[in-house]
């Protein structure tokens, strides 16, 4: 079972103390509130936080952390916490890049798979089997080579890894949904394929898509880091974050922990958030799991 | 006739395994023959001002890489049926020998972190399904959901900082201390090296496991035969025994088969951290420095390793539990 599985079955029920005296709709829409502030507010560092933060100055280099650099600061004097938004920013972006052509990629498959006849669906599954059956990291890294490194191999690389699970999903969904009686009398009305396609499945699969969507940020994110860290997406002069803490790997015997330390607590946060946040809207949208 | 039944079952998915292969292989030779990255001035490397443009040529002749893709993927496929994986460019050796040692060092990393993440997955997985709703229970659901957003290799340079840094206890990288060679190394420092490593991939590990033990035996404590064996009196412990672990032990030792995929990535970012040279160091190295026939192997090898992993669930399903047998006999 994947992971995001998991944060479909037992979501919901963690926050219980916290908000005690609330009802379930009232938690997972604080919840959902609260992971979208976050959110925000990491995208709003982006632009508020000076760029001038993270010019190199030597005054202040090697800074552990205080009150004027939260962070701390490395070795070049530019303030970890400036470094930090700036890199979830772009880890974020290369996330959503490859998340949403990944779900773009389930949803045609996905669809193909449950309406276009039993050969289509066989070629489906196969290709989900061959997918899943290479460590995902194995494929990036294949893949970051054969586009020669640099962003779009790893947009590429994790777009291409992503999409089985969300497939497999909206795969059974489109199954279950055809032979539901609204379909069957639409089909016997004479309304043609497009129309149903468009007027009866799109609208249903919506909500589960961009669910998918949201559930597909996190590994996309954290593969985005872990191939940078290893070196072979991002260049130096986009800082994402796992170029910030590959290369904080070098000062580490020195005592700086914070040069590793904030920067993958940052991360873990926001992708933590992506996976409240959608677990939460599941819940939301889907009246069945709300009382897990 | 079960025994029968049982060798088509094997079979079929190992002829789909070798179909999968094959697909692979034209696939990844197909990207790789893509890469900008020119695997002659990957090999020369830094002595890039002394190589002649002939003897550039020569070094292409040499590797095959002057004949059209077409022809080099006949000879590399005729190659690879034979058993022969080619010359790996960076270690100047056979690409198979250099899997095989590689391997054999990563499989001590993965099959001790395998061990533990799934026996302390298990156990925790049980605690908190017995005391489910408690705050030992919401600690360890914290606990694992908080892990599967974790980026391996930070938590890896967190263990590194506090035990190699600050306490001292490990040393920084390296799973052959400097100046020493390979063969001297004794198996107490080996330990030692593999032990942070192994953690790391331990603790991660544990979330998948946990969770899923939790919530097949709160399944199977909301079940009526439960329900019947309290009434009659008997105590948790007895229920845990007799009825529990009977039910999820299989789902867990198959989750951790049908996982292997997710414990190599984990090893690469951690052979990473730690330079433990293991497959996933090589994996690195052979992307990064453009080693196309060790790159290629890696690929096929660990989709072997993973398609053993899942192949060892199917079957341990099949021969352990009955339903699965009269569902597909029936079906």
């Amino acid at each position: 079972m994947s992971k995001s599985g998991i944060s479909y079955l037992a979501a919901g029920s963690k926050e219980v103390r916290l908000f005690k005296g609330m009802n379930l709709r009232t938690k997972t829409l604080i919840s959902i509130g609260l992971t979208v502030v976050l959110l925000m507010l990491i995208i709003a560092g982006n632009f508020t936080l000076s760029a001038d933060n993270i010019s190199t100055n030597f005054e202040i280099k090697n800074q552990p952390p205080s009150a004027v650099n939260l962070f701390g600061t490395d070795w070049l004097g530019r303030d970890m916490f400036t470094r930090t938004v700036k890199g979830l920013n772009i880890s974020l972006a290369v996330g959503m890049i490859a998340s949403f052509v990944s779900a773009v990629i389930a949803l045609v498959l996905g669809i193909s798979a449950a309406t276009l006849g039993k050969r289509v669906d066989g070629l489906v599954t196969w290709l989900i089997d061959l997918f899943l059956g290479v460590p995902h990291l194995v494929i990036i890294i294949l893949i970051a080579f054969a586009m020669g490194g640099g962003i779009r191999g790893v947009i590429v690389g994790v777009a291409v890894t992503h999409w089985p699970s969300l497939a497999r999903v909206i795969r059974a969904e489109v199954m279950q949904l055809r032979s539901a009686d609204y379909i069957q009398v639409a089909q016997k009305l004479g309304k043609s394929r497009w129309w149903i396609a468009t007027k009866h499945l799109l609208p249903h699969l919506a909500p589960q898509f961009f669910i998918g969507l949201i559930l597909l940020f996190p590994h996309a994110i954290l593969h985005e880091a872990g191939i940078s860290f290893l070196g072979f997406g991002l260049s130096p002069e986009t800082p994402a974050i796992g170029i910030i803490l590959s290369e904080s790997m070098r000062y580490l015997s020195t005592g700086m922990w914070w040069l590793a330390f904030f920067p993958g607590l940052a991360l873990l946060v926001m992708v933590r958030s992506f996976d409240i946040l959608g677990s939460n809207l599941l819940l939301l949208f889907d009246p069945h799991r709300a009382r897990e | 006739m079960r025994l029968t039944g049982f060798l088509i079952f094997v079979s079929g998915k190992v002829l789909k395994a070798v179909i999968l292969l094959a697909a692979l292989s034209v696939l990844s030779f197909w990207l790789v023959s893509k890469s900008p990255i020119d695997p002659v001035q990957s090999y020369i490397g830094a002595d890039a001002m002394v190589v002649g443009p002939e003897q550039r040529e020569n070094i292409a002749a040499y590797w095959g890489l002057d004949r059209p893709p077409l022809e080099r993927l006949y000879s590399w496929g005729a190659a690879l049926l034979q058993g022969d994986f080619g010359t790996s460019m960076i270690f100047r050796r056979p690409v198979l020998t250099v899997i095989g040692e590689r391997f054999m060092a990563s499989l001590m990393l993965m099959g001790l972190a395998w061990i533990i993440s799934g026996l302390l997955g298990f156990w925790l997985g049980i605690t908190a399904a017995m005391k489910q709703g408690s705050w030992l229970d919401r600690l360890i659901k914290t606990y694992c959901f908080t892990l599967a957003s974790t980026p391996t290799f930070w938590l890896g340079l967190l263990l590194l900082i506090v035990f190699a840094v600050w306490l001292g206890w490990f040393p920084i990288g390296l799973a052959v201390p400097a100046g020493g060679l390979a063969e001297e190394v004794t198996l107490a420092e080996r330990l030692r090296h593999l032990i942070l490593p192994a953690l790391t991939l331990s603790i991660l590990g544990v979330a998948n496991v946990a969770l899923h033990t939790r919530q097949k035996l709160i399944d199977v404590l909301n079940s009526e035969y439960v329900l019947l064996a309290r009434a009659r009196g008997a105590t948790e412990r007895e229920v845990l025994f007799r009825h529990g672990l009977r039910n999820i032990a299989l789902p867990a030792v198959t989750l951790q088969f049908a996982s292997l995929s997710e414990l190599f990535g984990g090893s690469v970012l951690a052979e990473q951290v730690f330079s433990y040279p293991g497959l996933g160091q090589a994996t690195v190295q052979a992307g990064l420095r453009g080693d196309v026939p060790l790159l290629l192997g890696i690929v096929i090898f660990s989709a072997m390793f993973v398609f053993s992993g899942n192949l060892i669930a199917d079957i341990i399903y099949r021969l352990v539990d009955p339903r699965i047998r009269q569902g597909e006999a029936s079906g």
